[in-house]
């Protein structure tokens, strides 16, 4: 037995079966019922508070002397922290104290200008989850997208509406473009797209970078990496008069659309059953592939339009180096709460975008840096991808964690028993 | 050491994998632990090995009942295990493996590897084993990794040594050698537990005979039992492993396969210079013992690798080089070997599994729109005909039996004009029930005047559908030879003895399939290679 | 295999099949050398030359300055690369492994030509020994991620938290440091920073079954939030937290006279000959010792351990946290090892650029540290370039080691092995 014989492996994993299972990962999410979720922000809350009242002054002052007159202590504690999450309450959903029904609803329109560069680059990161791909590459995606955006939108003049169109066009064929690359590279080489996608992002900002030193790409006159103002031409319509605009139309649309496109189309399904299983998509004769290809495409699109957003909103608005912001990484978590579905990233977006928006004027009320905001984040994400440890917390009964464990143990079982 | 199981039960929610097992292994005793794929043999002996707790009964050694936390513990009193699945770690080496969780060290924890490879040693020279312990053990043959899994049971001083289907990846010659170092370790006093559902297996070797069925104890048995009534025990009623089929109707060509050959990129030849045909309306059934180039070949047959050299084709067309998809849509249907890995997308739900690979054809799509309506109707149709037992066609088929399953996937390449059949191991980890169904539709397709390649491990399965058999063997065709060929040369055929040869030795002609002891005229059909 | 089973059988016989030939290696090497070298010896005036200066080490020769003609090395470099690229065509075509030196060798070449057409013609020399030693020292974070990574993913466990587990451990080394005024406090500080990471990412990798990669990305944003919203709110506003402390530069009596290496390796920071042992022990321990052995059992194989007795997610806790530690211990270097305060999101990246390292030098410590010390030469080929004056634009500077990690992951990589059970949660 030495020369010919393809010898068996000795029973560890094959390297094929070694894709992630995303599609187990989204179960496992949305099996965190409504409560899971519910109380997962209440713990991020209470995180957060802790973190706000810590660093609070007054309270710092008044736990000096907290046996002497503990009053003092937790007066200065409630204060601090009803004061933040009042801010940010009302920086993200209604101003109360306004004056008129503009103000009122201002902060959901600041909520939703936040939201929609979120929901756009969520819905791209999502389609690569359910397939089974891991693009941490939005941010390059987003910066691509600008490029071409931007370029269109103060190197080109043209009609009202025309215009529009084609820097999201643009937004979206950058975004694809720089989407392609890696796609295309884990089809044709298997090159891992986890790192192909954050070498990808660092390329995408120093070219970005570079293209700002560039005479093309410069305002005239100026040395500073800052382009051309966008015109007028190319921005998004205000909706009702409001600072949201007809970008958080086109995301809720880009949201039907994906829906569309991974429950009733061909590709859709080619994409799902390549993310769930791809040695059995390829023996359907699906190609792994294509399917690859397509949805770093699409989800490289997707997170260009997230860059619209940005430059076509009508506080006219150049192209700069920081025009990604973090929204390529925020995104992350967005699809992750979203649970990869297209519902589900409107409504994480919106929820992301508004402590975003809120957390501004908290920071600018009370003192209460924005970065806990990332905290609140990270701890909802989380905790709501472990419902057990969520259930833990609350000592509520885990009847579906051993339900499910029985279950897997049964099936596992009945494998062994089952393969001889 | 004296074991005894007593009324040991595991549940795995409602579901009872063994119920009130009592079995009791004498010291220095061969027993057979004998049932269906299924019937919760492994489940036992792990709940014996400490990787599952038992949810009632005892176990005791000597009579003093012990409980065991974890396989560290159970290794500790004394009881071995040799994996169905090898539990060899591929990038070490023998050495690393034999001592892995007790290993020898030196100062700072570093492996004393001089003294590792002494343990190795010396337990191979005792038992005649040939076995390097710096080797890799990626690069062993599987019967020698089923050695060093042996060898690392016995440098643990194992005492009961519990085999489980230790046999289901040797040749017919390897199983002889491995019986043979049974009976040694049996001389020199170890107890041994062979898990097993081959009957002649349990008859050559075994001392005393435990079946069981469901889960439960259906009765003890010695060796000298007849292979009648330990199968009828092990299944639960008599079993007529033949399938009832007229004649192969064989007409024209179809698949004809000239000169394939595969190597890898390391350099190693899968398969070499394979050449067959396949007539319409007959089966050739493909045998050899797992890993001999049946996987390769398959693939190569529906596009999944493309071949090195040789030609495919089918019904006078080329197939060679062409696609999965171009296969599938020259109506090639395709059953995998296995069915979770690539038949099925577990999470998908039935609808879906059924249109797997037919979803971008009429009627089940159109212009890149899935037809959710024509979907909905195949499927109530498939599970129809195909008596799959599922609440409806939205279930998730990862939730459904592996008979059920097997339907499925059964019925999706069924369901349409097929101009060949290719199933692999078609009835693996299929409950019995479904063997039949699942044999009858198979004979059903052949008899429609469609040829058939069918691939399988189980001679058994092997003899009850071929028209022809075709022997594998390191990537090579033994033989092509016909159907009431004698086991016993199928067995030798399968190691690699030639047709002529084999039937030329001895014992070769000694049982056939039929049951008659026919010689089956030399020649006709004989080896293409 | 008894003797009867193979008479009459031969094996292998018969027409003989080979496996196709791959030719990207030689393929890549041709279309580089060729592009290198002849762009960069056209593109140079005849009478160039570049100056390259060499600290020997030696208080007696001092800093020669080697004054090199351009063209005429480029065109010898090139050369080599050539004669590799040739050695590859040949290796492949009698289907030969080609031996990772082949492209080490020309890509060593074609670096050293493109800097020396860089500097040709200029007046200000190539202080090449500090290039090496910057470049040693700006790849400390990189090397620790990258062995952090290493530990974690032999385990089983994807460490993508490395970034987090820098920048906790540069912010609790500085801050400690601070207070204490003691810069080895604060480095002592650092690896119990990354250890807490390590210990949620456990948490939740091996006991709750979250995805890796999640947990790792949404700790990096955990970790980013946590240290930029306590520099907000305390460290900037008291000077108690933010006094810079140093660790000390040693230089190693003798060694540091070696000629070229003396200056290259032993004139540095404390951090990194840590460092050096680091991976010394890492490099022998993970591959020779019973804690190698078992801590890679859990990641290729994980019930093969469990059923020898070795308790694979206890294993897997207490590695993931170590490699959180190592990781820590790696932050030190953007605060306490280069004399800075903390900063917000100072890490700036690195953890990711590490586990890119790790990932191209295919798991393996070695081949980790080689990639880790080419992204710092990398970073600091455009310091050295702006010394002499060359513009060439700092964004493709940079870019470069990305670029190149690409092509290496597309290329190399695409075959390399991770561990086995790397990313799956043990249930057993």
């Amino acid at each position: 037995m030495s020369q010919t014989a393809p010898p068996p492996t000795a029973g560890a994993p094959s390297p094929q079966t070694q894709g992630r299972d995303w599609r187990a990962v989204a179960r496992r999410v949305a099996q965190g019922s409504a409560v899971t979720s519910v109380l997962a922000v209440v713990v991020a809350l209470v995180l957060g508070a802790i973190l706000i009242a810590a660093a609070n002054s007054q309270v710092q002052a008044t736990a000096g002397y907290l046996f002497a007159r503990p009053g003092d202590f937790f007066a200065a504690l409630g204060r601090t922290i009803a004061d933040s999450y009042s801010a940010l309450f009302q920086g993200a959903v209604v101003n109360l104290s306004a004056s008129s029904a503009g103000d009122f609803l201002r902060p959901l329109t600041n909520t939703i200008g936040h939201a929609v560069p979120l929901i756009f680059a969520g819905l791209g990161l999502g389609i690569g989850f359910r397939a089974g791909l891991f693009n941490i590459g939005a941010q390059g995606q987003i910066i691509f997208g600008a490029i071409f955006c931007g370029y269109i939108g103060f190197a080109w003049h043209l009609p009202v509406g025309v215009h529009l169109v084609l820097c999201v066009l643009g937004a979206f064929v950058g975004g694809a473009l720089w989407g392609f690359i890696p796609g295309i590279l884990k089809a044709k080489t298997g090159a891992n797209e986890v790192i192909v996608t954050i070498m990808l992002n660092s390329v995408a900002a120093f070219f970005l970078g570079w293209l700002l030193t560039r005479e093309a790409f410069r305002k005239p006159g100026s040395s500073d990496p800052l382009s051309p103002t966008l015109d007028a031409s190319a921005h998004y319509p205000s909706l009702f008069g409001t600072r949201a605009n007809l970008g958080f139309v086109l995301a809720v649309a880009a949201a039907i659309g994906v829906w569309w496109l991974m429950e009733r189309s061909t590709l859709g399904f080619a994409i799902r059953a390549v993310g769930a299983n791809p040695a059995a998509a390829q023996t359907a004769g699906l190609s792994v592939a294509g399917a690859t290809v397509w949805t770093m495409v699409l989800a490289g699109g997707l997170a260009g339009l997230a860059a619209t957003s940005q430059l076509l909103s009508t506080s006219a608005q150049q192209l700069n180096s920081d025009v990604a912001g973090t929204f390529g990484f925020d995104a992350i978590t967005v699809a992750l709460l979203g649970r990869s579905k297209p519902l589900g990233t409107v409504a994480a977006g919106l929820l992301f975008g508004g402590l975003k928006a809120g957390g501004y004027l908290m920071q600018a009320s009370t003192d209460t840096p924005i970065d806990v905001i990332l905290v609140l984040q990270s701890v909802v994400v989380l905790l709501i991808a472990a419902p057990p440890l969520v259930k833990a917390i609350f000592h509520l009964p885990d009847e579906d964690r051993q339900a499910r464990k029985a279950a897997k143990q049964a099936r596992l079982a009945l494998r062994t028993e089952a393969t001889a | 050491m004296r074991l005894e199981l007593c009324g040991v039960t595991k549940r795995f929610g409602a579901f009872v994998a063994n119920d009130a097992v009592s079995v009791t292994v004498e010291p220095g005793e061969i027993h057979a632990l004998l049932g269906e794929n299924g019937a919760g043999k492994s489940t036992l002996m792990n709940v014996l090995f400490g990787l599952y707790r038992a949810d009632g009964g005892e176990i005791r050694l000597d009579g003093k009942p012990v409980q065991f936390a974890g396989p560290g513990e159970a290794m500790a009193a004394g009881i071995g295990m040799v994996h169905q699945h090898f539990m060899l770690i591929p990038v070490f080496t023998v050495a690393e493996n034999v001592v892995m969780g007790h290993e020898p060290v030196k100062a700072a924890g570093l492996i004393d590897l001089a003294a590792a490879r002494r343990r190795v040693k010396e337990i191979s020279d005792r038992f005649g084993f040939d076995v390097d312990p710096d080797a890799l053990v990626d690069d062993l043959p599987v019967g020698a990794q089923q050695r060093v899994e042996i060898i690392k049971a016995l440098s643990r001083k194992a005492e009961i040594l519990i085999l489980d289907e230790p046999t289901a990846v040797l040749t017919p010659q390897e199983t002889d050698e491995l019986m043979a170092i049974m009976r040694q370790l049996k001389q020199s006093g170890t107890s041994i537990v062979f898990i097993t559902h081959k009957l002649r297996e349990v008859q050559e070797v075994a001392d005393k005979i435990t079946v069981i069925r469901h889960g439960k104890v259906v009765g003890q048995a010695l060796p000298t039992a007849s292979q009648a009534e330990l199968a009828e025990l092990m299944v639960g009623h008599a079993v007529g492993l033949k399938v009832d089929k007229s004649p192969a109707q064989a007409a024209d060509l179809a698949l004809e396969v000239e000169g394939v050959s595969l190597v890898d990129q390391s350099g190693l030849t899968l398969l070499d210079n394979i050449s067959f045909q396949v007539a319409k309306g007959e089966i050739l059934a493909v045998a050899g013992v797992q890993g001999n180039g049946q996987t390769e070949l398959t693939q190569i047959l529906i596009g999944l690798r493309p071949t090195t050299a040789g030609r495919i084709s089918l019904g006078g067309r080329d197939l060679t080089g062409a696609s999965v998809h171009q296969i599938l849509d020259a109506g090639v249907g395709f059953v995998p070997e296995d069915r979770s890995k690539d038949g099925m997308v577990a999470s998908f739900n039935i609808g879906e599994n059924l249109v797997l690979d037919q979803v971008d054809h009429d009627p089940f799509s159109q212009r890149g729109a899935l037809k959710i309506g024509a979907i909905a109707d195949n499927a109530r149709t498939q599970i129809g005909a195909f008596d799959v037992r599922a609440p409806g066609p939205e279930a998730t088929i990862g939730t459904l039996s592996g008979g059920n399953q097997q339907k499925v996937v059964l019925a999706r390449e069924l369901s349409r004009e097929l101009r060949l059949l290719i199933a692999s191991q078609p009835t693996r980890g299929v409950d019995v029930g479904s063997i039949e169904f699942i044999h009858e539709r198979i004979v059903a397709e052949r008899d429609k005047g469609t040829p058939v390649v069918i691939v399988s491990t189980e001679l058994d399965e092997v003899v009850a559908l071929a028209d022809r058999i075709a022997v594998m063997y390191r990537g090579r065709f033994v033989g092509v030879v016909p159907a009431d060929t004698p086991r016993g040369v199928l067995g030798l055929m399968m190691a690699g003895v030639p047709y002529a040869e084999a039937v030329a030795q001895p014992a070769a002609g000694e049982t056939t399939p039929g049951g008659s002891a026919s010689q089956p005229a030399a020649g006709g059909d004989g080896a293409t290679t | 295999m008894s003797a009867t089973a193979i008479t009459g059988l031969s094996l292998g016989g018969g027409a003989k099949t080979s496996a196709p030939i791959s030719w990207k290696v030689p393929i890549a090497l041709t279309a580089l050398t060729l592009l290198v070298g002849v762009g960069f010896s056209v593109g140079v005036g005849p009478g160039e030359v570049s100056h390259v200066t060499i600290e020997t080490g030696n208080s007696w020769s001092g800093r020669p300055t080697f004054d090199l003609p351009t063209r005429a090395s480029v065109i010898v470099l090139a050369l080599v690369a050539a004669l590799a690229a040739g050695y590859s065509w040949w290796r492949a075509s009698r289907r030969l492994k080609i031996g990772r030196w082949v492209p080490a060798v020309a890509g060593a070449a074609l670096v050293v030509a493109f800097l020396l057409w860089a500097v040709g013609g200029r007046e200000q020399s190539l202080q090449a020994t500090s290039l090496l030693s910057g470049a040693l020292f700006l790849s400390v974070p990189l090397i620790f991620g990258a062995l952090s990574g290493c530990i974690c993913e032999h385990v089983g466990v994807i460490n993508v938290s490395i970034e987090g587990q820098l920048l906790a451990g540069a912010c609790l080394a500085a801050v400690v440091g601070s207070i204490t005024g003691n810069p080895w406090i604060g480095l002592i500080c650092a690896p119990i920073a990354g250890a807490l990471v390590g210990c949620l990412l456990a948490l939740f990798a091996v006991r709750y079954w979250v995805d890796h990669i999640i947990v790792g990305v949404v700790l990096n944003v955990l970790v980013t939030g946590l240290t930029s919203y306590l520099f907000s709110t305390v460290l900037e506003r008291h000077a108690v937290f933010a006094t810079r402390v140093q660790l000390p530069r040693w230089e190693i009596p003798l060694l540091r006279d070696i000629p070229v290496l003396g200056p290259v390796l032993f004139r540095q920071n404390v951090l990194t000959y840590i460092m050096f042992v680091v991976v010394v022990v890492l490099q022998i321990f993970l591959f020779k010792s019973r804690w190698g052995l078992r801590l890679r059992a859990c990641g290729e194989h994980p019930k093969a351990a469990d059923t020898v007795g070795i308790k694979v997610n206890r294993t897997r806790v207490l590695n993931t946290i170590l490699g959180g530690a190592v990781a820590g211990l790696g932050g030190a270097y953007f605060t306490v090892a280069a004399g800075l305060a903390f900063g917000k999101e100072m890490s700036a990246g690195r953890g990711y650029i590490a586990l890119a390292a790790m990932i191209l030098g295919g798991w393996k410590p070695k081949g980790a540290i080689l990639a880790a010390l080419l992204f710092g030469f990398a970073d600091n080929l455009q310091n050295a370039l702006g010394v002499v004056g060359v513009e060439i634009p700092s964004q493709f500077m940079l870019m470069a080691p990305y670029l190149v990690t690409i092509f290496a992951v597309a290329g190399v990589v695409g075959r390399m092995r991770p561990p086995a059970a790397e990313g799956q949660a043990y249930k057993g």
